[in-house]
């Protein structure tokens, strides 16, 4: 068996109680390199939790998640150390927030937002860093010029952009997504979508995006997670499961998006 | 020819000297006398007591005399003599619950076990300049209760406790409490520690917060649920008597302010608390004490965060007004030499600037011909 | 403690002030700071009877390791006259009776703000700094508990950031005091407010030298040799203030740290060295600078031109 064969993410038995209410309850998947999941739901049916801990950003009170290392060795992600944790999420990985003020420092220049995760790996060459800055907003369709600006004079859409620019310039191997392309106008949201769809084939990038919006899901994703009540009740292929659910609730919530298209 | 600023020490000699003639003011009116400042300004000995961390009301007329009647100076001047004296050890807890009270109000309570008592109070009063007060004429006799002054008053969070519909003190049972002015302040900090630094820190600071706070930044839902002033006794437990012996009483100001009710699945709904304590006779502060120590529990209570006065490092580290002078004016020491560090900068760039400026000019003037 | 205990206690202050308890508090956490070069020790700073942000720090460092037979130069500025060094220098000699010197090579304790000593300090002196804001991370992460994790797993990529923005912005980086330093390969240190032109005397040098904030209760160390490097990048490296064509008016040094002073209000002006003792040091020894009272315009030093 190659690396590749070997599942990049294992979570067994994932459950997350805030005092006594249920955040999420026995998640168990695994994500292949290269693989799309989507985790599909209502406002309050778990995935936000389930996304903050399979990010190592809320520890669960119950089960484990384990990540292949790019050298094969398969790290406790829960086992190990904070400083172990932020490194991965600063390197291997990626988060892109709904709201970009969470995801960028809105008070430095684009650039350097870009710049940042290249100078935690060590980079000490200006002119390199600006150099990797520039290439990165081309490829997330940002004019060059504007490297100098602040996020806070951005477009929303183009926030988001240079927040999966800021993301991908370590080219990390996992990106987390909640609800990415929330809060923008549909034409906006569309543009966003297309260049996601691009960047995770061109790199081959593992996903695991959090999002209400079905259209979303069949248009990034390999397979697909309902959640309802902190449970998983549903998955499967993206296209089976939305051509033909199972599920009651999973018809509920895929006719709805269809009456809304119709 | 040029002659370098000298003399830096005859310089503040000399500061010094004048201000002590200004602070004496016209040497034909008579001197400030420590009692006056005792009798007269009780409110303003108070709040260097509390925000100085002495109770000495002679020690604070002392210093505000030395201060010139700045408040933020005089606190100064005993929390820099309080911090040599040495320390002998913890008194016990106060019982607030037999003071004997002066004053005793409760928002929410028409009547309750102990009864109302205005007491000493500017509540109701009209705030009229009285150009007619006369301070050598003595006051009215005082109409004084034929009991005196009140005693063994139960406090209305431990009444309203009994029906179980108030939390229980978080703090009751740990007797060992910490103290920020002999260990560095680690955040986040405990309660006993952030209530010893409100305790401490300036009036005019936590009023503002205070008040944001009923203002809808961490709204808290409070009602004065009881304020009371008066003497408690102070024990002592010293080693040679094995028991504790009452060293003598000081006056206090407590509030417990009753907020928002809470509840959980193995606990019905609860009132919660916010405390303020604080020495002499101070109304405000501790009713905004108690606000902002109880904004700052949202954890607790798992409350969305993110107003000022719940932010307890933000709160913490600039509640205290010696420190927060100090730092701001220190900005009057000399920076000459920072200043300089940064001219050197702006002069080296503009130079830049102006060079490219003119070389940009000679090279548009060199595509030209 | 007992009754009787309490009853005699001295009256008066102790020597240097402070108490040998608090003394004590304080040599722990330096002795803790030394053995972690440039990690911030939390220590239960005393109110003292200065103000906060006047050098209570410095001042509490000082009162811990000093002892009647020390040799002790305050100085401000780099000037041993400037108001608070007078006022320092007023406070010790009153508490603690020390010997007093201006001369550097003299002391065996330096109280500095905002200089390090031109004349190069020797193996045996202590060097210490009054900080107001320990924390070089805190203009960037205002959180204490944010800040102190990222020291805890050197995540030390933010400081860069603020360099790159300085030099996207500026073409410098524009950090002309208390300027970053990496210590021992390990912990980012602030060196105090003391200009960029005085951090590469901090890189092994033979004295030792201790930081103390007394607002923000925080000592932290340099121990003599020890590798103390200011932050940049490959392509922009450090670098150090120049003032060129310049000489002092009072002793003619050059490449020296320097006041500028305003002579009138059409633009003259003049500099002078900002090490008083290192300035009166060279005039002893012949060397006079343009405005120099000797009647100047260089007649002694033969390196001015």
């Amino acid at each position: 068996m190659t690396m590749r064969d070997l599942p990049l993410l294992e979570i067994e038995g994932l459950t997350h109680f805030y005092g006594a209410q249920l955040g999420c309850r026995n998640v168990s998947f695994d994500i292949y390199s290269g693989e799309v999941l989507a985790i599909v739901g209502e406002s309050g049916s778990g995935k936000s939790t389930l996304l903050n801990c399979l990010s190592a950003q809320l520890r669960p009170t119950g089960g484990t998640i384990h990540y292949r290392m790019r050298d094969g060795s398969r790290l406790d992600v829960y086992g190990a150390g904070e400083a172990e944790q932020r490194r991965l999420l600063r390197t291997d990985w990626g988060f892109v927030h709904q709201h970009p003020h969470r995801g960028l420092r809105m008070g430095v220049s684009a650039g350097a937002n870009v710049g940042e995760r290249l100078m935690v790996v060590g980079e000490r060459h200006y002119g390199n860093i600006r150099a990797k800055a520039l290439e990165w907003l081309g490829k997330v369709e940002i004019d060059g010029a504007r490297i100098d600006d602040v996020p806070n004079t951005f477009s929303g859409g183009m926030q988001q952009r240079l927040q999966i620019a800021r993301n991908l310039v370590t080219e990390p191997r996992l990106i987390f997504m909640d609800e990415p392309t929330g809060g923008l106008d549909v034409s906006v949201q569309a543009r966003l979508l297309d260049l996601i769809r691009t960047l995770v084939a061109d790199l081959g990038l593992s996903v695991i995006i959090v999002t209400h919006d079905l259209a979303v899901a069949r248009l990034l994703s390999d397979r697909i997670m309902v959640m309802k009540g902190g449970e998983v009740i549903e998955t499967g292929l993206t296209d089976q499961v939305l051509d033909d659910p199972h599920m009651p609730y999973t018809q509920l919530l895929v006719s709805s998006i269809l009456q809304v298209g119709a | 020819m040029y002659v370098a600023v000298k003399g830096g020490e005859t310089a503040i000699a000399n500061a010094h000297r004048l201000f002590a003639a200004r602070r004496r003011g016209d040497t034909s009116v008579p001197g400030l006398q420590l009692e006056q400042i005792v009798g007269q300004l009780a409110f303003a000995v108070a709040r260097v007591m509390s925000e100085g961390s002495l109770y000495d009301r002679e020690l604070a007329a002392l210093a505000i005399r030395q201060a010139g009647g700045d408040l933020i100076e005089a606190i100064f001047l005993v929390r820099a003599y309080r911090t040599t004296l040495p320390r002998f050890g913890y008194s016990e807890p106060i019982a607030t619950d037999r003071m004997r009270a002066a004053r005793r109000i409760s928002a929410t309570y028409k009547d309750l076990p102990g009864g109302q008592l205005l007491g000493p109070t500017f509540d109701y009063s009209h705030r009229l300049i009285d150009f007619s007060y006369d301070p050598d004429a003595g006051p009215d006799e005082p109409a004084l209760a034929a009991h005196g002054v009140a005693s063994d008053l139960p406090r209305v969070t431990d009444l309203l406790g009994a029906d179980g519909l108030m939390e229980a003190d978080p703090l009751a049972g740990s007797d060992m409490v910490g103290d920020l002015t002999r260990d560095p302040l680690e955040l986040p900090a405990a309660r006993d520690l952030r209530l010893q630094n409100l305790s401490r820190g300036d009036e005019g600071f936590l009023l503002a917060l205070g008040y944001s706070t009923q203002r809808g930044y961490a709204r808290t839902h409070p009602f004065a649920g009881e304020i009371r002033i008066g003497e408690v006794e102070l024990e002592f437990d010293a080693p040679e008597f094995g028991f504790a012996v009452t060293i003598g009483t000081i006056e206090v100001t407590e509030c417990q302010m009753i907020n928002q009710f809470k509840g959980s699945a193995k606990v019905p709904p609860q009132f919660t608390r916010g405390y303020g304590l604080v020495f002499g006779q101070s109304e405000r502060k501790a009713m905004s004490m108690a606000l902002v120590d109880r904004a700052l529990r949202w954890r607790e209570f798992d409350e969305e965060p993110g107003a000022p006065a719940q932010d307890e490092e933000f709160v913490l580290s600039h509640s205290d007004n010696i420190q927060a002078s100090g730092f701001v004016e220190h900005l009057k020491l000399p920076h000459y030499v920072d200043f300089q560090a940064e001219l050197e900068l702006l002069r080296k760039m503009h130079a830049e600037i102006a060079a490219n400026a003119s070389s940009a000019q000679t090279s548009a003037r060199e595509a030209a011909e | 403690m007992s009754l009787s205990e309490i009853s005699e206690q001295p009256a008066g202050y102790n020597f240097a002030y402070l108490d040998e308890q608090t003394k004590r508090m304080i040599r722990r956490a330096i002795l803790k700071a030394i053995a972690i070069p440039g990690y911030q020790v939390p220590f239960a700073s005393r109110e003292m009877p200065m103000p906060y942000g006047w050098g209570t720090g410095g001042i509490q460092v000082t009162a811990s390791i000093i002892g009647p037979d020390d040799v002790l130069k305050v100085i401000d500025q780099g000037a041993d006259d400037t108001t608070n060094a007078v006022s320092i220098r007023n406070f010790f000699a009153r508490t603690a009776g020390v010997a007093m010197t201006s001369r550097a090579e003299e002391a065996t304790i330096i109280q500095t703000r905002h200089r390090i000593p031109e004349t190069p300090l020797h193996t045996g002196q202590i060097l210490v700094y009054q900080v107001p804001i320990p924390e070089p991370l805190r203009f960037l992460e205002p959180r204490e508990t944010e800040t102190r994790k990222m020291h805890a797993l050197s995540e030390y990529g933010l400081m860069h950031v603020k360099l790159y923005e300085d030099i996207a912005r500026h073409g410098h980086i524009a950090t002309t005091y208390a300027y970053p330093v990496m210590v021992e390969d390990r912990y980012v240190m602030d060196p105090s407010p003391t200009p960029k032109f005085d951090n590469p005397k901090m890189h092994m040098s033979p004295a030792l030298q201790l930081f103390g904030a007394g607002r923000e209760k925080r000592i932290y160390a340099v121990p003599p040799h020890t590798k103390v490097v200011s932050l940049d990048f490959e392509d922009h490296p450090f670098s150090v203030q120049e003032w060129p064509d310049t000489q002092c008016a009072m002793c003619g040094a050059e490449g020296v740290y320097f006041d500028e002073v305003l002579l009138d209000d059409r633009g003259g002006r003049m500099f002078v060295c900002s090490d008083t003792d290192y300035c009166e040091r060279r005039q002893a020894e012949g060397h006079f600078g343009h405005l120099h009272a000797s009647g100047g315009a260089g007649a002694a030093a033969p390196e001015n031109r």
